[in-house]
């Protein structure tokens, strides 16, 4: 392959105009995945996961735009693409599963009918084979009786084969990277265990690339090569899972690591929860976003805007550790 | 304020009850919904939401219940307080049979009672202030005779779950997700109850905020001596508040243990998976874990399968399981209870 990297995010800029403002979502993220590897992406909710992964497919909603950066996938820049190239990339090559999988399908049409489209669309096969395609990605999803479920429609399917037949549809042009947002978050815990077993399975199986966005820690550490932690619209920490979850670099992650409970733990202590709320994005503070709630800011953090840059075997955004010095239990008290 | 009732708390009520026995008694609880069809309003099936629940609830503890969506949990604590009735069964609370009280006793007994919801917002007005919301349930319960007196205790409500009392104008479109469980919370201490069901309190907050509402809750507890019942998901969080844990699946409850035990030793199959499918926040550890993945998905509580309820999903079912359903205690453990003929050792 031509290219270094299957996808290269670099320095995205997103807006979105709202009633008192202009939110920026997305201020400036760059990461790189490479083909075959599952990259996490977790954050607290309106920390610009979603518009992350939206930028990237050029489909952030209507008050929304990309204001600076550039995607490049396989070695073309998505930004500069026209729609239809784009809309021809999206079907094929890139394909994107939502937290909610009653919205993203049609209650009108026949789950078969929906999930073969993008082959109609992009491989030009007619509707009996899009459907017997369909049939058979519903198998290999692990929807039982295929051929009969393709011919109903999607009330008729439980939240969890919902998601399969989303899922099914994402497959269907066998595309090298597929974009999860929550797949997982709307569903009980033992068919989220199963979905992500599936996902597992793909990733091992065809190889498929995945950016998994997530707001459950356990399931980035079950799942994910490395992982990006969002904040305010940022990258604040960014690195490989485990050295992430041994020794986190950015007070935050470090502060949600803690205030989790699990369910390995033995003795019943108390948490330790992250003081304050999550920044308002559209009057965001000067300096570090999470200077209002970090156990360790430093007169600096307030003024100044910490870069992203390596410590130790991570990137992290932060003074006191770029400085240095070690995230410890008794500062964060 | 709070010694007073406690100490009202500790004398022997009028039905002979001691703080010894539990407090709440559920026995063969059974809550039914009918399904109807058609122009003529016709009842065509029941929706088994709660199918026959035996389950104690002690003086002081939290009750963690766990469970799929649907599984009937909310209608349990629902039925439980008396805010949907109940098909069949009994619940006693302090001894009294709650579904057999004339309505002015069971308004006394209410304001022993109180719930928390999943989601703020929606269980907050949005046209009544902090003030009003607070208000109202102390109007319900003529616990505030003055506006003085009422403005006092709001203000006390306000201090008790860490909100500035600057907020009381307020109204709740201006707060966080947080802020907004923080009032939800506190109104339901307005009517200084002993034993409150929370239904999913933190299912619906930020990760990062879903801890300072649980040890909030746990402060609380200790300070007021509170009995939670205590409805999630979350396995991890439930193990984390609960004393014990009741599993539930798909309208009964099939294992009841202390919460330790039930992470260490499960006995039931569906536990056993249940467990197994939470992921846990370390990546060397999670990488190795034995799973156990179901298949299918949660029976239905119209016509929910014969014999044991899991056995559609189980992977130790045997031929027995459809024929007769394993009542709780077929395992018996003393405290360790589970509803199963083939349990995991
Ligand atoms: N349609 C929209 N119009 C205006 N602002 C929006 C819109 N959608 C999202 N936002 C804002 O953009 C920011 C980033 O939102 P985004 O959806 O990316 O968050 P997220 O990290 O995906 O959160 P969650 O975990 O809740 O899904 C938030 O502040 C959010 O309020
Ligand atoms: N008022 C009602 N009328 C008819 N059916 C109901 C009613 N309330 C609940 N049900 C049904 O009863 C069953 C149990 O519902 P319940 O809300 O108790 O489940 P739950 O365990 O709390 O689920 P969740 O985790 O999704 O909150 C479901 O099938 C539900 O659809
Ligand atoms: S830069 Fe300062 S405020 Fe920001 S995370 Fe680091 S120590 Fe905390
Ligand atoms: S009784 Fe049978 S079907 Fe039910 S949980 Fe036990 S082994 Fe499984
Ligand atoms: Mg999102
Ligand atoms: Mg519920």
């Amino acid at each position: 392959m031509a290219f270094a990297h299957l996808l290269e995010v670099d320095d995205i800029h997103s807006h979105l105009a709202v009633k008192d403002g202009t939110v920026r979502a997305v201020d400036g993220v760059s990461f790189k995945v490479d083909a075959g590897e599952t990259l996490g992406i977790v954050g607290e909710s309106g920390s610009g996961k979603s518009m992350t992964a939206l930028s990237i497919m050029r489909l952030l909603p209507r008050s929304g735009s990309i204001v600076q950066g550039k995607v490049t996938f396989k070695g073309r820049v998505l930004t500069e693409l026209s729609e239809d190239e784009m809309e021809a990339i999206r079907g094929t090559e890139i394909a994107m599963i939502f937290q909610d999988p009653m919205t993203s399908l049609n209650p009108v049409y026949r789950t078969g009918w929906q999930v073969g489209e993008p082959l109609r669309i992009h491989r030009h096969v007619d509707t009996r084979t899009s459907i017997r395609a369909a049939a058979d990605l519903f198998q290999k999803v692990g929807i039982p009786d295929a051929s009969k479920r393709v011919t109903q429609f999607p009330h008729m399917f439980s939240g969890g084969m919902r998601q399969r037949a989303m899922i099914a549809m994402g497959l269907s042009t066998s595309p090298s990277l597929l974009i999860a947002d929550e797949p997982t978050t709307a569903l009980d815990v033992t068919i989220q265990a199963q979905i992500l077993e599936l996902l597992r399975t793909l990733n091992r199986d065809y190889g498929t690339a995945t950016i998994l966005i997530t707001h459950n820690l356990g399931v980035v550490a079950g799942m994910c090569d490395r992982v990006i932690v969002m904040y305010a619209g940022r990258v604040v920490e960014q690195g490989r899972t485990e050295d992430v979850f041994a020794r986190p670099e950015h007070p935050y992650t470090w502060s949600l690591l803690r205030s989790i409970p699990r369910l390995d733990a033995d003795e019943h202590e108390p948490l330790k929860p992250i003081d304050g709320s999550p920044p308002d994005m559209v009057r965001l503070p000067a300096g570090c976003k999470f200077t209002p709630r970090c156990p360790f800011a430093i007169p600096r953090c307030a003024a100044e805007e910490p870069e992203l840059l390596t410590v130790r075997d991570q990137l992290s955004r932060c003074w006191v550790t770029q400085a240095g010095a070690t995230l410890d239990g008794d500062q964060g008290g | 304020m709070a010694t007073k009732v406690a100490e009202a708390r500790e004398g022997h009520s009028a039905s002979g009850w001691t703080p010894a026995q539990p407090l709440v008694e559920v026995r063969g609880l059974r809550t039914w919904f009918p399904v109807r069809s058609g122009v003529i309003s016709r009842v065509v099936g029941q929706v088994r939401a709660v199918d026959g629940v035996d389950l104690d609830i002690r003086q002081g503890e939290t009750l963690g219940l766990v469970g799929e969506s649907g599984c009937g949990k909310s209608t349990l604590g629902r039925s439980i307080l008396r805010l949907v009735q109940p098909t069949a069964g009994e619940v006693r609370f302090k001894g009294q049979d709650l579904l057999r009280l004339g309505s002015r006793a069971m308004r006394r007994t209410r304001r022993e009672m109180a719930i928390i919801f999943q989601d703020p917002f929606a269980s907050l007005d949005p046209r009544q202030t902090v003030a009003d919301i607070l208000g109202e349930a102390l109007d319900i319960h003529h616990l505030a005779r003055t506006g003085r007196a009422r403005k006092e205790r709001v203000s006390e409500l306000l201090g008790l779950v860490g909100l500035s009392t600057d907020f009381a104008g307020r109204y709740p479109h201006e707060f966080s997700g947080g802020q907004r469980q923080r009032i939800g919370i506190a109104r339901a201490l307005a009517v200084d109850p002993s034993f409150i069901v929370c239904d999913e309190p933190i299912s619906a907050l930020d990760v990062s905020i879903q801890a300072q509402i649980i040890n909030l809750l746990e402060q609380l507890q200790e300070k007021f001596h509170l009995t939670y019942l205590f409805i999630a998901h979350d396995l991890s969080v439930v193990k984390h508040i609960s004393d014990r844990i009741a599993v539930m699946y798909v309208g009964k409850v099939v294992e009841v243990s202390a919460a330790k035990d039930l992470y260490r030793q499960p006995k039931h199959p569906y536990t056993g998976s249940l467990l197994s499918a939470i992921p846990i926040p370390d990546p060397r550890l999670e990488r190795r874990r034995e799973r156990i993945i179901l298949k299918g998905d949660v029976a239905s509580p119209l016509n929910p399968p014969s014999g044991c309820r899991f056995r559609t999903r189980c992977f130790k079912a045997q031929p027995r399981c459809a024929e007769t359903e394993p009542p709780l205690d077929t395992v018996n453990l003393g405290d360790h209870k589970a509803a199963c003929y083939y349990p995991l050792s």
